[in-house]
């Protein structure tokens, strides 16, 4: 080791070169159908009878969150581990069989970087404006274009966390409130701890982030396999026999390239300036690679001006590299499929199948039972109903299964809920006097049966809870 | 990754290495950190130490650092009963004083709170919502107040405390009675009989209670106790009424159903067993063993009337 071990280094700044292509209009095309849900979806009203209008609401104070037509209840809450379930399995299923997609096309470091990249391209200029500005004094120029940068970036962050925010509380109320100072502390706070992870982390730190704080960019590498689609050098044809060459004196023509054993590279170094996280493909795979396709959009650019055939960077796999024939079909690939089909069907069953009210009866055990003055057995329990409709259901609630048994609820065995109530009701269940020697095993359970009258149209819910008989009916 | 790929084109030694080897030939790559990873570490340190001083940290001695943190929160003077608000350095416990208070303050417990004060009992026992607050309200007041002897589900001990839960009042289950009960203590009395009756006229006595509630057959023996019950000797008809269903306005105990508040008759098995028990009963009497507490003064009017439609509700709410 001559030169000193250094275990820390300043930051090599980026300065990525935009480019044109497919994959730039594909990548372009994803971020305005994403922007346009994001900022759009708040303001969408959608009428609800006796419950917010806002479209999608995450009503946090009230427990419910709307989705269109949906709404999902507390208890409800399990369907988001699904929806993250699926949404985990789909990563390793799609990163198994196409590498780095959600990277490259779909995160939203990648989404916002990306604007963030358009709007200093179109403050500032083109990679070598933006690299003399950086480099040059402060003077009136650079202030004013970096100024702008910021104060563009500042917009941008400052309403992509009011939309954030907006997702929690109704939109154009909260837009009022900010505007005049009275919403709630937590909206300035999530608006304005938004605006500030977005500026530093679209503006400033960047690749940085997906480098060396995403923790899924390190382990999506580990689901790669050799038919993984990666983006790609073709090293035998850019290399030829005797490396790459730029395009010189007698180095022109692709024949003349061909006869001196010259590669197809011409070593212009475009794919490298592209790169929003500064890496050279034709070192091979990385992983700082977030597999946006920037490169190859650009080397297809320079193929296309030489008429030569594209390709040279491209989507392949290790083995078609190798020259072997890649199988997407593989059993990884179709488990993964089959676990995301089932997931999916799953949560769409139980969605579908859900009941516009629940109702849950427990016995109460404190006193497990009291005997009556006629000498007959009474067992107490807490029925809790719900009504997740946003309109108002009559339910009656009724006993079977326990011979002779009478139910007694205060007059409150039939009665309607407004929209979205939930509340405990207390239920007392009592038998004639049981003769002593008689069998207990008949006077064991009773089954409640709640029922919607009005307002929703479901099958009763049957619920079989024990009732307690003291040894012999004593 | 880019060591087990094939077309990598880094040459071996292009990623500087710590310089250190072992075994002769093994290495370390030096890949350095951001700068900025190492600033934020240093961040994380100075958060650390801020820490120790905002919040409870460092054992000193016997005691801690109690950190500059303070929590406010509203506590009631056990000797004055007055409100006063606290002042404490920051702890869990503190810290779940003021959640307690903010939840006191909760406005929707609050309204409910004023809606059920408001509202008559007949008014309250019909509401659903009120019924769900006061049993919510009144399992916490009972627990505190009246579980010590009742029970935590009111039910109670034999030949102790009533139950609460079962159909008899012996005090009257109206809930205006309950709330009278509650406010002012109630004293169960019963003379001994003893002294009174000659040993085979008690017996007699016996027979008869035995019959009321259907535990023995009418015999001669119950028909002289009935003339004992219902006559000058034993009087027993004053406080029980002839019917021997008791009188709510003495707090005496119905025979003639099937529950036993003192003796507990479902446990025994012989009717000799029973009617000793009974008999020594009858003898001994009740005296100064069966005293509620006046909880007026010591609760908050608010309370008491929570507590008797909670107690009402318990019993069956008849």
């Amino acid at each position: 080791m001559s030169e000193e071990t250094v275990l820390y280094q300043k930051r090599i700044q980026i300065y990525p070169r935009s480019v044109k292509g497919r994959f730039r209009n594909l990548k372009t095309g994803i971020l305005v159908l994403a922007y346009a849900v994001y900022f759009f979806l708040p303001w969408l009203r959608w009428e609800r009878p006796n419950a917010p209008s806002q479209a999608v609401l995450y009503d946090l104070p009230g427990r419910h969150f709307y989705i269109f037509g949906l709404t999902v209840q507390v208890q409800d809450i399990f369907w988001l581990a699904g929806v993250l379930i699926i949404f985990a399995i789909l990563l390793f299923f799609v990163t198994g069989l196409a590498g780095r997609v959600w990277c490259g096309y779909f995160c939203f470091q990648t989404l916002w970087t990306d604007l963030y990249m358009m709007i200093e391209h179109w403050v500032q200029g083109e990679r070598p404006a933006r690299m003399r500005l950086d480099k040059g004094p402060w003077n009136r120029e650079k202030l004013i274009k970096r100024g702008g940068t910021y104060a563009l970036w500042l917009l941008v962050a400052l309403w992509t966390g009011f939309t954030f925010t907006a997702y929690w509380i109704d939109a154009p109320t909260l837009l009022v409130d900010m505007l005049l100072g009275r919403a709630p502390y937590a909206a300035y706070f999530t608006t304005l701890f938004l605006t500030a992870t977005t500026f530093v982390m679209a503006g400033l730190a960047r690749e940085q982030v997906c480098t060396y704080m995403c923790p899924y960019a390190r382990f999506q590498s580990a689901m790669f396999d050799h038919d993984t689609l990666i983006i790609s050098y073709d090293q035998k044809r850019g290399e030829g026999t005797n490396g790459r060459a730029k395009l010189g004196k007698g180095l022109k023509t692709h024949e003349e390239r061909q006869a001196q054993g010259a590669g197809d590279c011409v070593d212009c170094g475009y794919c490298v300036q592209v790169c929003p996280v500064g890496i050279d493909i034709r070192n091979g795979l990385q992983y700082q690679c977030i597999s946006c396709a920037l490169c190859i959009d650009a080397c297809d650019t320079i193929m296309d001006n030489l008429k030569w055939p594209r390709g040279l960077v491209s989507y392949t796999s290790e083995k078609a590299l190798q020259g072997q024939k890649s199988t997407l079909l593989k059993p990884k690939t179709i488990g993964y499929g089959v676990i995301l089909t089932a997931a999916t069907a799953v949560l769409a069953w139980s969605i579908a199948t859900r009941s516009p009210y629940t109702g849950t009866v427990e016995q109460i055990r404190q006193p497990l039972y009291t005997r009556l003055s006629d000498g007959g057995i009474r067992n107490t329990y807490e029925i809790k109903l719900n009504n997740k409709l946003t309109a108002p259901m009559v339910v009656s609630i009724r006993i079977e299964g326990l011979p002779g048994a009478t139910l007694d609820m205060d007059g409150m065995e039939q009665l309607e809920l407004a929209p979205q109530e939930r509340i405990k009701l207390l239920a007392r269940v009592q038998i004639p006097p049981v003769q002593a020697g008689q069998g207990s095993a008949e006077h064991d359970k009773v089954t409640f049966v709640i029922a919607p009258l009005e307002g929703a149209k479901s099958d009763p819910v049957r619920r079989q809870v024990p009732f307690y008989v003291p040894e012999g009916g004593q | 990754m880019s060591d087990n790929t094939q077309n990598t084109q880094q040459k071996p030694g292009a990623v500087q290495t710590t310089g250190h080897a072992w075994d002769g030939d093994l290495q370390e790559y030096n890949n350095p950190l951001p700068r900025w990873w190492l600033w934020c570490f240093y961040g994380t340190a100075v958060f650390a130490i801020l820490y120790w001083f905002m919040y409870p940290s460092w054992p000193v001695g016997d005691t801690w650092l109690k950190g500059l943190k303070v929590v406010d929160y509203v506590t009631v003077d056990k000797a004055t009963g007055k409100e006063q608000q606290k002042e404490f350095r920051w702890n869990t416990r503190s810290q779940l004083l003021e959640d307690m208070g903010e939840a006191a303050d909760n406005k929707q417990r609050k309204d409910m709170l004023i809606k059920v004060q408001a509202a008559s009992f007949d008014q309250i026992v019909k509401d659903p919502k009120m019924m769900e607050f006061v049993r919510s309200v009144g399992k916490g007041l009972f627990g505190d107040n009246c579980a010590a002897c009742h029970g935590r589900g009111g039910q109670g001990v034999v030949g102790m405390y009533p139950n609460l839960t079962d159909d008899a009042w012996l005090w009257g289950g109206h809930m205006d009675k309950i709330q009278e009960t509650i406010s002012q203590g109630r004293r169960g009395f019963m003379p001994a009989f003893g002294a009174v009756l000659k040993p085979d006229q008690l017996s007699d006595v016996t027979d008869y209670v035995l019959t009321l509630s259907g535990e023995a057959k009418p015999s001669e023996a119950s028909d002289r106790g009935k003339e004992i019950f219902q006559g000058q000797i034993g009087g027993c008809y004053y406080c029980h009424g002839a019917d021997a269903k008791g009188l709510p306005s003495q707090g005496s105990a119905n025979l003639t159903d099937k529950i036993w508040e003192i003796v507990n008759i479902p446990a025994m098995k012989t009717p000799q067993e029973k009617k000793k028990a009974i008999e020594e009963f009858v003898a001994k009497g009740v005296n100064n063993t069966r005293i509620m507490p006046t909880w007026k003064g010591r609760l908050k009017d608010d309370d008491i009337k929570l507590l008797a439609v909670y107690v009402h509700q318990l019993g069956g709410a008849k």
